[in-house]
């Protein structure tokens, strides 16, 4: 406790996992509402704006919290990871920068428009505000990812003579291998996200008898959003995620796999409780030769374990990344199936009658939040020992001037702010939802 | 290069404070000049759209600041850890009472919201005006490259002075009372009715106190760091911005005295661009002077990146500044004119 670096890391990892809370919802909705803005356009029904004009106002708010969670995250870098950010600020400067430039200002010009602006603008200007706006959130996602997979997989840098990294190459650190396919994981699971909260919303209308028309739209949107997005959460990008993983992060893998031996046609295991002092996993059940399929391709590769590197290069929290990846894993097969029932009973025209289903569609809406969260302490926890992996160790990047005790001060009001901004979150998006969507008149 | 870069970034912080400065200011003045829930959402309205762009600045000048200069920032951030999360917590109380106020329509709740908008803004431009304060004067920065500094010590100047000292509370004092003119003005533009004439009334005030203030602001900075001024005969780019700032004050007052607030708004816009720049062209090339040894000095030259990071960077900042500007553009164009109360549960 009296470690800064625990504060520190705690701090970063708290404030991140709390911030990623909404840009998830931002960003996924910000897809949903320019579907619904042009089926708006393409049918001139009012009821398409009706429901984009509901979700607006949810995104506000969300947005709102996610702007003011997002800010002291930027400061961190420089407050708490100073010795980080002076080695590598020549490269993660460029992403960070440019996403002021070329993100958070478009965003924050056209949130406004959208918001505000369905009078003044022809129902045209109004589905380009929200594609503004959906361009915006979605640069914004791609340059902070790029920044994080330079951490997981740096590439385009040289070391210069007094240590710190430099830019070599612009084009080689933009579009690292490591980024494209973080990019397109995370991005679809925002999606799987939105539209779980687009269904939940909608069978909760559906389930009180109210809304009748607005409940059945979301109700449909929702659920065909989701089972095509969270097939593709899954396939192909989650099967990318893992072979990324495994040509560079090898140890990652063992230890998301709880695996110790090292070994061709290696098993995946679905459930059992790693014991790392004892090097095994408790009472597995376990599949033969997938986990080589799913790293590798085929099932003859050999998968290596964790006793097989240095003990000083596995991740810190082996049982944890087990868990969380078995978790996101699991809920990813779980939402699928969901979905897929949901999608087969609208098809057959049944799902609005089926209370059952629409019960657990309702309930349902945490289980993204709660693999997207596990996702990333997959990512965050299986980068560990090093803050820039296999360059910078976690211990050489914090900031040399900086006590335990100011940290954990620090960390503390951020837990006391988090609560006021849940307290408040939680009740401005219960009125919403209790108010429901607004039928206006057609728009002139 | 180094060079360019440190007026890039000079430029970006100066736009943020002239841009933020103005919603800063109406948010100083919101309780003294909107009395009604009706004058208070137009103060709202008129920042409304504006606000977060505005701050964008700040996290846009932050990421140049990184590019280019990782150890300044490094140090910078490190260095006042505390402060930095005071600015930090103020930004997000700020924000959070512009945006939720207007979503419940009960006196209490706006009654709340209003008045931590306001103490937020008073606070920051204090803690900004500090921040350069401790620029102007200097850190003790050391060997490493590091140093550390308590909130305050006594107050006195000294080689381990505190965040808060006599002379950076004034320069914090200087620059509230300078985005409060500067607010003035804008809300005397943007608004009108009882809110037009309050702001009116308090900006010639303002603009007086102002004056004062910047008269002691700089005898107190030739008094701390006479170093400073030493660069002044060769430098000519302070001799344009002070002609920038000199020429900004005088619109300042002819624009309130014959009541055409576009101009006075841009008058005090280019008043605190050009006193800025004038700061910057001074402490040129020094970017964080030590108190301990001019050798421990952080400086464009020896805490920048490599020329490839910097040109790369650069190519970049030239389409996306444009583009920046842009939007600004097009927002206050949508939003010309006065700004009319919107409809209850609508707009700010
Ligand atoms: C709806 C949420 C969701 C779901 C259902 C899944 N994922 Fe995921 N996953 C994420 C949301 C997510 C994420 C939060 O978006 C992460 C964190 C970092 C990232 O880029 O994406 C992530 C990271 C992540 C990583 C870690 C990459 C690293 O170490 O950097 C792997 C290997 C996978 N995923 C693989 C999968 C597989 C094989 C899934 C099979 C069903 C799966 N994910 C479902
Ligand atoms: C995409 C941009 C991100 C960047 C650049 C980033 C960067 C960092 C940094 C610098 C640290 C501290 C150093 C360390 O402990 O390794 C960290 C730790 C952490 N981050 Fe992230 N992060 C990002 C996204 C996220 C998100 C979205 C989450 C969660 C939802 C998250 C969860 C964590 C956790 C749990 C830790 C603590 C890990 C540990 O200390 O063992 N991060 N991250
Ligand atoms: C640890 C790294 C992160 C940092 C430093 C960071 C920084 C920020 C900042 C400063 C803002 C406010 C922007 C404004 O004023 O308009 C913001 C908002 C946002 N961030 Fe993050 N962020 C991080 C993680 C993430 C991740 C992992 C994502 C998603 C891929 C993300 C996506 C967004 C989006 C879409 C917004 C817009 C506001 C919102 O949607 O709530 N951020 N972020």
């Amino acid at each position: 406790m009296g470690d800064p670096l625990f504060w520190h890391r705690l701090q970063f990892g708290f404030t991140a996992t709390y911030h990623y809370l909404f840009p998830q919802l931002t960003m996924g909705l910000a897809l949903v509402i320019v579907v619904l803005k042009a089926l708006g356009l393409r049918t001139g029904e009012a009821r398409y704006n009706d429901a984009a004009r509901f979700w607006i106002r949810i995104f506000g708010i969300n947005f709102a919290v996610g702007v003011v969670t997002g800010i002291p995250l930027e400061f961190q870098f420089g407050t708490n990871w100073a010795q980080f950010s002076r080695v590598s600020g020549g490269i993660i400067g460029q992403t960070l920068g440019m996403e002021g430039m070329f993100a958070f200002f478009l965003e924050s010009s056209f949130l406004g428009l959208l918001i505000w602006g369905e009078k003044r603008l022809s129902p045209k200007g109004h589905f380009g505000a929200a594609l503004a706006l959906w361009i915006g959130s979605w640069l914004s996602g791609y340059f902070i990812i790029a920044t994080n997979a330079f951490m997981q997989h740096p590439v385009g840098y040289t070391v210069a003579a007094d240590g710190t990294f430099q830019l070599a190459s612009f084009w080689t650190f933009l579009l690292n291998p490591w980024a494209l396919g973080q990019y397109a994981h995370n991005m679809i699971a925002a999606v799987v996200t939105g539209s779980f909260v687009v269904a939940s919303v909608g069978a909760f209308w559906t389930l009180k008898g109210i809304h009748a028309e607005q409940a059945r739209l979301n109700l449909r949107i929702g659920t065909v959003m989701g089972l095509i997005f969270s097939v593709l959460v899954a396939f192909p990008t989650g099967d990318l995620q893992g072979k990324l993983v495994a040509k560079h992060q090898p140890v990652a893998l063992a230890a998301m796999e709880g695996r110790f031996e090292s070994g061709p046609r290696a098993s995946l295991t679905l459930i059992g409780q790693p014991d790392v002092a004892k090097r095994k996993i408790e009472n597995p059940v376990r599949v033969p030769a997938v986990l080589s399929f799913i790293a590798y391709g085929t099932f003859s590769s050999n998968v290596k374990g964790l006793l097989e590197f240095p003990e000083d290069q596995w991740p810190q929290n082996i049982e944890l990344l087990y868990y969380s990846f078995h978790i996101m894993a699991g809920l990813g097969t779980l939402m699928i199936a969901l979905m897929a029932l949901a999608a087969f009973l609208l098809w057959r025209g049944r799902l609005e009658g089926n209370r059952p289903v629409l019960w657990v569609l309702m309930l349902a809406f945490p289980f993204p939040y709660i693999a997207t969260t596990a996702g990333w302490a997959v990512a965050e926890f299986g980068r560990q020992p090093w803050l820039i992996y296999g360059l910078l160790r976690t211990t050489q990047g914090g900031s040399p001037t900086v006590n335990a005790g100011n940290t954990a001060f620090t960390t503390l009001g951020f837990a006391g702010i988090f609560v006021v901004l849940t307290i408040l979150w939680l009740f401005l998006i219960g009125r919403e939802l209790a108010h429901g969507p607004e039928s206006h008149a057609p728009q002139a | 290069m180094e060079m360019l870069w440190f007026w890039l970034v000079s430029v970006m912080f100066a736009i943020y404070v002239v841009m933020d400065g103005f919603d800063f200011g109406a948010g100083i003045l919101h309780l003294v000049v909107a009395k009604t829930n009706e004058e208070r959402r137009e103060v709202l309205g008129a920042i409304g759209p504006l606000w977060d762009g505005n701050e964008v600045w700040l996290l846009a000048g932050g990421g140049s600041l990184f590019l280019a200069f990782p150890k300044v920032l490094a140090a910078g951030f490190s260095g006042f850890y505390l402060a930095m999360w005071l600015v930090v917590w103020c930004l997000m109380l700020r924000g959070i009472s512009i945006e939720f106020r207007s979503h419940v329509q009960d006196g209490l709740w706006r009654h709340f919201w209003d008045t931590t908008f306001s103490v937020s803004s008073v606070l920051l431009p204090v803690l900004f005006g500090a921040a350069l304060g401790n620029v102007l004067r200097g850190v003790p920065l050391d060997g490493s490259g590091y140093f550390g500094m308590p909130l305050w010590t006594n107050f006195r100047l000294g080689p381990q002075p505190g965040v808060l000292d006599w002379y950076t509370v004034l320069i914090g004092v200087f620059a509230l009372v300078t985005v409060a003119a500067h607010g003035s003005v804008f809300l005397a533009w943007k608004t009108e009715g009882p809110v037009h004439d309050r702001s009116r009334a308090l900006s010639m005030n303002l603009w007086g106190l102002v004056l004062v203030l910047w008269i002691l602001a700089s005898v107190a900075t030739f008094m701390v760091n006479p170093g400073l001024f030493r660069n002044l005969p060769n430098a000519p780019l302070a001799w344009v911005a002070t002609l920038l700032f000199l020429a900004g004050l005088l619109v300042v007052f002819v624009g309130i005295l014959r009541e055409r607030f576009l101009m006075a708004f841009l008058g005090s816009g280019a008043f605190i661009l050009g006193l800025l720049a004038a700061s910057a062209a001074c402490v040129y090339p020094v970017m964080l002077k030590s108190t301990l040894d001019p050798a421990f000095d952080l400086t464009a030259l020896n805490a920048s990146v490599g020329l490839h990071g910097l040109r790369t960077g650069l190519v970049w900042w030239l389409i996306g500044f444009p583009i920046a500007i842009g939007y600004i553009g097009l927002l206050f164009w949508l939003h010309r004119g006065k700004v009319k109360a919107a409809g209850e549960g609508e707009g700010y």
